[in-house]
């Protein structure tokens, strides 16, 4: 223990000089652990989607609509129009069957 | 010469600067938030302890409950994490960072963090909550990030006055807003970026501040080192983390992130009719008033007899006057005893010893603002999910 207090001591006069030159902060974010889960026209979705946003974007709505469709689709729309996702038209209705089968 | 505090602080700052790693094991284990979905991965990042994630791209993360018995401050490294847009400044010099204020002022400024640190500090107690936070509960659920009570949080922050800034430069007589702008952004061209408006007045107020301290540290990367913009009393979403770039402007801004996202019903309460949609809205605004027990979870044993139940409380900004709690549902109420006042901004404890007699109970807690606000006993309900602030059951069994 004393000798761990020592060393960490010796580090910090160390390391206390350098940091009066404000050295730049680098920021790891931990490895992404969640995952689109499998369904149909997976490739679709990862090709789309995970350009801006993790899965558990997704996997975190509510399930429990009338319609899972008209949810998602309101989703896709969402992330076209307001956010600017570019995403073509003919992957759109792919993209809602994959989330409506498998969220 | 050095003193031994400051080669401790220094020895901080020099782990931050090196490089902030996450350990290995990411989901440490998982918890179940109180709504269906509610299963949450409890993830470490750095300089944070572990924490409820909702999403990691951009970070989202939310302070897990218990962390709200241990004092009215919540430390920094449990404080939660809200992003909208996946490109932040993870690599940051802070010697290079500048502050740039511009549009309708006499004389435009870059200003060092340096410079900004010279300047004379203020410090504030203000909660800070997610306008989101709580949205899980809603029902009928939407969407949108699906958080429990967690994400809000109160600090000790350090740093400027806004308004010295805005004098320094020199506001123009045609101003009328002011936005904010930060080094987060975009990943996709089309993507708003997300930049916040205040009336000037509101900017100008002496309150709303440049924080570049956080309960007596650098703000961590993740709340928006080296600078946040401090609106107390005002949801989070106008916190601008990592904020480099105030612009005075002569019209109302009219970006989505003020003009159509973070919007709130221009009704009374400002709600709707459950799953209806309004037909005018405003952009949200003040903290709702909101309090919670926070000594007993729900679902909770407890033992017959004496029981000190603790919690907080906490407003937009009038201060709270009075917490009541209730044993039995709501038919009876006693006031509790409020705790140190920091600042009409901040947290307030409370705390009442109760009685408790075998069977089951619900607690409940329900604060009264200086404003003359109280909780309401049915939840509110608007499209986005926001101002959640029914008063909050906790159903425990005693034996």
């Amino acid at each position: 223990m004393k000798k761990q207090m020592l060393l960490s001591l010796a580090a910090v006069v160390a390391i206390g000089v350098v940091a009066a030159r404000a050295v730049p902060v680098v920021y790891k974010l931990p490895e992404e652990a969640a995952a689109f889960k499998p369904g149909p026209n997976l490739e679709v979705v990862k090709a789309n989607c995970t350009g801006c946003h993790s899965s558990d974007y997704v996997n975190t709505q509510p399930r429990n609509f009338k319609s899972k469709k008209d949810f998602w689709q309101a989703e896709v729309t969402k992330m076209i129009k307001v956010y600017g996702a570019p995403i073509e038209d003919a992957d759109v209705p792919k993209i809602v069957e994959y989330l409506a089968a498998t969220y | 010469m050095f003193d031994r505090r400051d080669l401790l602080k220094g020895a901080g700052l020099a782990a931050v600067a090196t490089a902030l790693n996450p350990t290995k094991a990411l989901a440490l284990d998982t918890v179940t938030l109180p709504f269906a979905n509610g299963e949450r991965p409890l993830v470490k990042y750095p300089q944070k302890r572990p924490m409820i994630g909702l999403t990691s791209r951009p970070p989202q993360l939310e302070t897990p409950f218990a962390v709200f018995n241990d004092g009215p401050i919540t430390p920094n490294n449990a404080f939660f994490v809200r992003y909208h847009l996946s490109d932040l400044p993870y690599s940051l010099d802070p010697d290079k960072f500048t502050l740039e204020v511009k549009g309708k002022v006499d004389k435009p400024l870059k200003l060092s963090l340096k410079d900004i640190r010279k300047m004379k500090a203020t410090e504030i107690v203000a909660v800070n909550q997610c306008s989101g936070n709580s949205r899980g509960f809603f029902n009928p659920r939407v969407a949108g990030g699906q958080l429990g009570n967690g994400a809000m949080g109160n600090a000790r922050w350090r740093g400027v006055p806004l308004k010295a800034v805005l004098d320094m430069a020199g506001v123009q007589a045609s101003a009328k807003q002011v936005t904010f702008a930060g080094m987060d952004g975009p990943v996709m061209e089309k993507t708003p970026d997300f930049v916040k408006a205040l009336n000037i007045e509101h900017a100008r107020d002496g309150e709303v501040m440049l924080a570049y301290g956080m309960n007596g540290d650098d703000l961590p990367v993740l709340n928006g080192f080296p600078l946040r913009l401090v609106v107390p009393g005002y949801y989070g979403t106008y916190w601008v983390k990592h904020l480099n770039e105030i612009t005075v402007i002569d019209s109302e801004y009219d970006g989505f992130w003020m003009k159509s996202a973070y919007r709130i019903p221009d009704t009374p309460n400002n709600a709707v009719e459950p799953g209806t949609a309004p037909k005018a809205t405003i952009p949200i605004n003040r903290f709702t008033v909101r309090s919670f027990i926070t000594s007993v979870t729900d679902g909770a044993k407890l033992k017959p007899g004496r029981t000190m139940l603790r919690g907080i409380a906490f407003d937009g900004g009038t201060g709270i006057k009075e917490v009541a709690v209730s044993t039995d549902g709501g038919k009876t109420w006693v006031p509790a005893k409020l705790g140190r006042d920091l600042g009409k901004y901040s947290f307030r404890e409370w705390k009442l010893p109760v009685k408790l007699a075998a069977g089951a109970a619900e607690l409940k807690v329900r604060a009264t603002s200086n404003g003359g606000d109280v909780q309401p006993t049915e939840p509110r309900w608007n499209p986005a999910g926001y101002l959640r602030n029914v008063i909050e059951t906790t159903r425990v069994t005693v034996a």
